[in-house]
């Protein structure tokens, strides 16, 4: 696969996270940011994290102040909390995390240490792909050598290489990798905030997150959202795959219109039918539907949200209901195989949606597909169930012209591609 | 039975889901609000949960309270716990 990662100038890019170049060291990051000791952050950076409006960047789009706030709670005066710095990335569709920490390690080493020093952590953790890892490890070696603000904590940061497997990412599956060498999800019945890595309260971010955080830190919450929208206010990082003539990772303003940013990445929206939006355990949104915004709020009528922001465009001359079979079939495999509903409801379903694909789309297997998704909806120690069933609902929507084809047993897709062939 | 009106201290059946094996014993202590699913795992009857409810979450009538403890106390793999939300 093929990533471009050269920004390039127009309406819905921004260039902030990326805006020391390609494979930035200290001197080009200095130079594009300016100095900046993180390690003198402090807890006002909660206040200042609550204004700017940041919201999670590795799926949940939970607010980033909330947490924080809630990890100091929890921690109280007595037991010390511990941040960890989510890079891992599960999810196939998504480049942003791995384009992100090989091209701006520094940027993310200033957002771990000052949110570190803003929650007084007591360790701190980073947890990526293997290579993703050796950009963070030069990066701190270059600021040991140099002497550089925050060298001696970023020094102290434990280096945690991530499974390479779809849930491996998911927070209490990120605690139980480090805990335990196990990246599996466990029982949620308590939040991370009050009892993660070995009981203590965890705050865990994106590592995207923590790159915000290390801008509004330097620049402040007015600056983070002088672009953007109020709802969505500041940038993202988007991944951009699929029938796109090469995949690509974006930095584009909050709000943006789901046409343009797929635009932006040489997407030809005339060829396109539909988009899945939020990666595998996301939506599809119709090809009628790209006035959207990439927004919670603005994804929100379609069951979507911008999640890890994902787009993966799929032309007019694929079935969407093959596309769908074959991502079903993917997660299902990628069940951790602890939970019972998740072990077997997802087989069940990946085996209905291959049906449903190969031209059996009658109202037996509908129907059965509505049933198994009440029956693995939310059972399940992860979110893993929820995410499949999303996908699988939205599928049954907006492909539902090529449901009743198939239902006739035709494919009005594979015919076009057979007439082009 | 009618489920409970939800309060904020109406009191929730957790299931562990990574601990569950599903043979049921607990469908059977609390058949009021619990079934099994196709698969064995109990599941919450129709009506028992609200929109935005969490499935792992099980409200429990106080008229039902006892009958959930001993549920708590019998699952053979400790995967049920009650909680409040
Ligand atoms: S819900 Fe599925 S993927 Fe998540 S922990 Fe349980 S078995 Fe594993
Ligand atoms: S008794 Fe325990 S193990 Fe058995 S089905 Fe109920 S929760 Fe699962």
């Amino acid at each position: 696969m093929t990533i471009v990662e050269t920004p390039v100038a127009a309406s819905v890019t921004v260039t902030r996270l990326l805006a020391a170049g390609p494979h930035a060291g200290l001197a080009a990051h200095l130079a594009a940011f300016g100095a900046f000791d993180p390690t003198r952050v402090g807890p006002a950076l909660v206040r200042e994290l609550e204004r700017s409006g940041l919201t999670g960047r590795g799926g949940a789009g939970f607010p980033a102040w909330r947490k924080q706030a809630a990890t100091v709670d929890a921690a109280g005066r007595t037991r010390r909390p511990v941040l960890i710095a989510n890079g891992a990335q599960g999810e196939p569709a998504s480049s942003k995390d791995s384009v992100l920490l090989r091209n701006a390690p520094q940027l993310v080493l200033d957002g771990v240490l000052a949110a570190a020093a803003a929650i007084g952590a007591h360790r701190v953790y980073l947890y990526a792909g293997a290579d993703e890892l050796a950009a963070v490890a030069t990066a701190i070696d270059e600021r040991t050598a140099a002497g550089a603000a925050g060298a001696k904590d970023a020094a102290r940061i434990t280096l945690v290489e991530a499974a390479d497997t779809f849930v491996s990412g998911e927070a209490s599956a990120v605690v139980g990798a480090i805990e335990r060498g196990t990246p599996l999800p466990r029982d949620h019945a308590k939040r991370l905030s009050t009892s993660g890595l070995n009981g203590r309260p965890t705050l865990l971010h994106n590592v995207e997150t923590l790159a915000q955080v290390g801008l509004i830190a330097r620049f402040g919450a007015d600056w983070f959202r002088s672009v953007g929208t109020p709802e969505d206010p500041g940038t993202r990082l988007v991944t951009i795959s699929g029938d796109v003539p090469a995949t690509r990772v974006l930095e584009v303003a909050g709000g943006s219109r789901l046409g343009d940013v797929l635009q932006q990445a040489g997407c030809d929206l005339g060829a396109t039918q539909a988009v899945l939006v939020g990666g595998y355990h996301g939506a599809w949104v119709g090809a009628g539907e790209m006035d959207a915004r990439l927004s919670r709020e603005g994804l929100a009528p379609f069951g979507a949200s911008p999640g890890a922001g994902i787009l993966v465009a799929l032309s007019s001359r694929r079935c969407g209901l093959a596309a769908t079979a074959q991502i079903v079939d993917y997660l299902a495999g990628q069940s951790a195989g602890q939970c019972g509903p998740c072990m077997f409801g997802l087989p069940a379903m990946a085996a209905t949606w291959d049906d449903i694909a190969n031209g059996a789309a009658d109202a037996t297997r509908r129907a059965r597909l509505t049933r198994l998704a009440e029956a693995v909806d939310g059972r399940g120690a992860c979110a893993h169930p929820d995410g499949t069933v999303r996908l699988s609902r939205s599928a049954l929507r907006v492909f539902r012209a090529d449901l009743e084809q198939h239902a006739h047993g035709r494919c009005h897709h594979a015919r076009r591609a057979e007439a082009r062939a | 039975m009618s489920p409970a009106e939800p309060t904020r201290d109406t009191a929730l059946l957790h299931i562990d889901w990574t601990r569950c094996d599903g043979r049921g014993l607990c469908a059977e202590l609390l058949a009021e609000i619990l079934d099994r699913d196709e698969w064995g795992y109990p599941i919450a009857r129709p009506g028992v949960l609200r929109d935005g409810d969490d499935p792992s979450d099980i409200p429990v009538h106080p008229s039902l309270r006892a009958a959930a403890e001993q549920a708590v106390a019998m699952c053979p793999l400790a995967a049920l716990r009650l909680t409040t939300r």
